[in-house]
């Protein structure tokens, strides 16, 4: 599911509208609140309160009783629904392997795309040492 | 004192209409948009979501312009924002030891796992302006090279498995983790209120402090163990849900200070530590909180305290530019009556004066 969290509401949506979708409901509208980002003294100590990010997250239910949640960062009500419903789609045996075929796994392998190009471009930043010759004489 | 002063509604109202005008100034001019800002001023944007402590680009650019690029303006503005929304609870410590880093660098060792990764950084430039910037400027694409899997352990991670460095304190079981936005501010603070407070403090006042140590008021040697920014993984752990819910992936920077070395009869000498972390490419300010936060375990570590950066009180009382804004800038609103009773005061002062001080002979042609 966190490929989800890393697409846009729109390219979920599109892939969703492929699918042929059960009758399901909002168990919890999508709202938006806060939660607080941890980090660690150190890298890998105690945890420290570092700032609040905003969150948005829904609830969804399938008229099989399927019961989705999808939490998000940022305030997009309709990306945390659309989430919420893949969760909730994900465990039918219905349709969790079209969810898995259709929507995860493309999204997944263009935001794989996007981390190598990333990485690709990072990678030509590290320094790579060598010693002068030194003169003699 | 302040009182209620009628008569200056309608001043006010065409002030704030005249100052929609003066932020969107010459109307022939495109309007900014926030995308604009959030991709092209996004070290500005990283610097309100750092100090208005809210992690969101888009309520940060749109702070940005609203407050007609005063960042501390823009920071007070999402601080107040961040106060309407509920609060779901608290994320799982971010791991930035598994940080897909975009910049890593050591100034204490050439060669660590994984490398020195220079990344998008002002550092070796020139600092001459650069007049093709002006208008229609195409960069190139950036350079290409194969990507390494080797994992980028944090440098005093490799230091702490020789001993040489000290190990990160470690909570314990259940421990609470202090909240300055929940609970009011008590000293002496601990660590984690004391990082909590720098991370959302104002960095030109932790540059000031953090350079202060280095001239020696407070001095602690420091060295940058490393410096990284990159995008870490953010988790929560969702009640209903009952169990880490992925969120997404933001941006962060680390700052791992190694300092003067300590030791006593019964451990043997090793480095110390200060930590600095913030959102976005925040390099001076993560710099800056490393050095302040060492600075601030001056007791913990046995060091005289003589130094402002390692006074917590003072430090952490005047770090945070909403509340310093707040306090200054109030000098602005109306305190006449308070300056009526200073003034007759004063006036009361220089009448005794001027008699106690008059001639002789006018008090004796008054008598």
């Amino acid at each position: 599911m966190a490929v989800l969290a890393h697409a846009e509401a729109g390219e979920i949506a599109a892939r969703l509208r492929a699918l042929a979708l059960p009758a399901h409901q909002d168990l919890r509208a999508p709202e938006n609140g806060l939660v607080m980002l941890r980090g660690r003294v150190g890298g890998d100590g105690a945890p420290f309160n570092l700032g609040e990010a905003t969150v948005s997250r829904a609830a969804i239910r399938l008229a099989s009783g399927e019961v989705g949640f999808g939490y998000t960062l940022g305030r997009d009500g309709e990306k945390a629904r659309l989430i919420a419903l893949c969760d909730a789609l994900v465990q039918s045996s219905d349709f969790g392997g079209a969810v898995e075929r259709e929507i995860i796994a493309p999204l997944r392998e263009q935001l794989m795309v996007r981390r190598k190009q990333a990485a690709a471009e990072t990678a030509a930043t590290k320094v790579d040492f060598y010693t002068m010759v030194r003169g003699e004489g | 004192m302040y009182v209620a002063v009628k008569g200056g509604e309608r001043a006010i109202e065409n002030a704030h209409r005249l100052l929609a005008s003066a932020r969107r100034g010459d109307q022939s001019v495109p309007e900014i948009s926030l995308d604009q800002i959030s991709e092209q001023l996004g070290l500005a944007v990283d610097r309100v979501m750092s100090e208005g402590s809210l992690y969101d680009r888009e309520l940060a650019a749109l702070a940005i312009k609203q407050a007609r690029g005063d960042l501390i303006e823009a920071i007070f503005l999402v601080r107040a924002f961040r106060a309407t929304l509920p609060r779901f609870g608290a994320g799982e410590p971010v791991e930035t030891g598994a940080m897909r880093v975009q910049r890593r660098v050591s100034s204490t060792f050439k060669d660590i796992p994984g490398g020195q990764i220079l990344g998008p950084t002002f550092d070796y430039t020139h600092r001459l302006l650069d007049p093709s910037l002006a208008e229609g400027f195409v960069p190139e694409a950036p350079a290409t090279a194969e990507a390494s899997t080797a994992p980028t352990p944090r440098v005093t991670d490799i230091l702490g498995r020789a001993g040489l460095i000290e190990s990160s304190p470690q909570a314990e079981e259940g421990a609470s983790v202090g909240d300055l936005t929940r609970e009011p501010l008590n000293f002496p603070a601990d660590r984690d209120l004391r990082l909590q407070n720098l991370a959302r403090g104002d960095e030109g006042f932790l540059l000031a402090m953090g350079y202060s140590t280095q001239r020696g008021y407070g001095r602690n040697h420091p060295f940058a163990g490393e410096i990284r920014f990159g995008e870490v993984e953010v988790e929560f752990s969702a009640e209903d849900v009952g169990f880490a819910v992925p969120l997404g992936s933001i941006e962060l920077t680390e700052c791992q200070m190694v300092n003067q070395f300590k030791g006593s009869a019964t451990e043997a000498p090793c480095f110390t530590r200060g930590y600095g972390l913030a959102f976005g490419q925040s390099e001076r300010k993560t710099m800056s909180m490393a050095l302040v936060d060492r600075a601030l375990r001056a007791r913990e570590l046995g060091e005289e305290a003589l130094a402002p950066a390692q006074d917590e009180e003072f430090v952490m009382s005047h770090s945070d530019n909403v509340q310093a804004t707040g306090f200054v800038e109030h000098l602005k609103l109306p305190h006449y009556v308070d300056f009526q009773s200073e003034l007759g005061l004063l006036r009361k002062l220089r009448q005794e004066f001027a008699e106690a001080n008059a001639p002789d002979a006018m008090k004796e042609a008054a008598e």
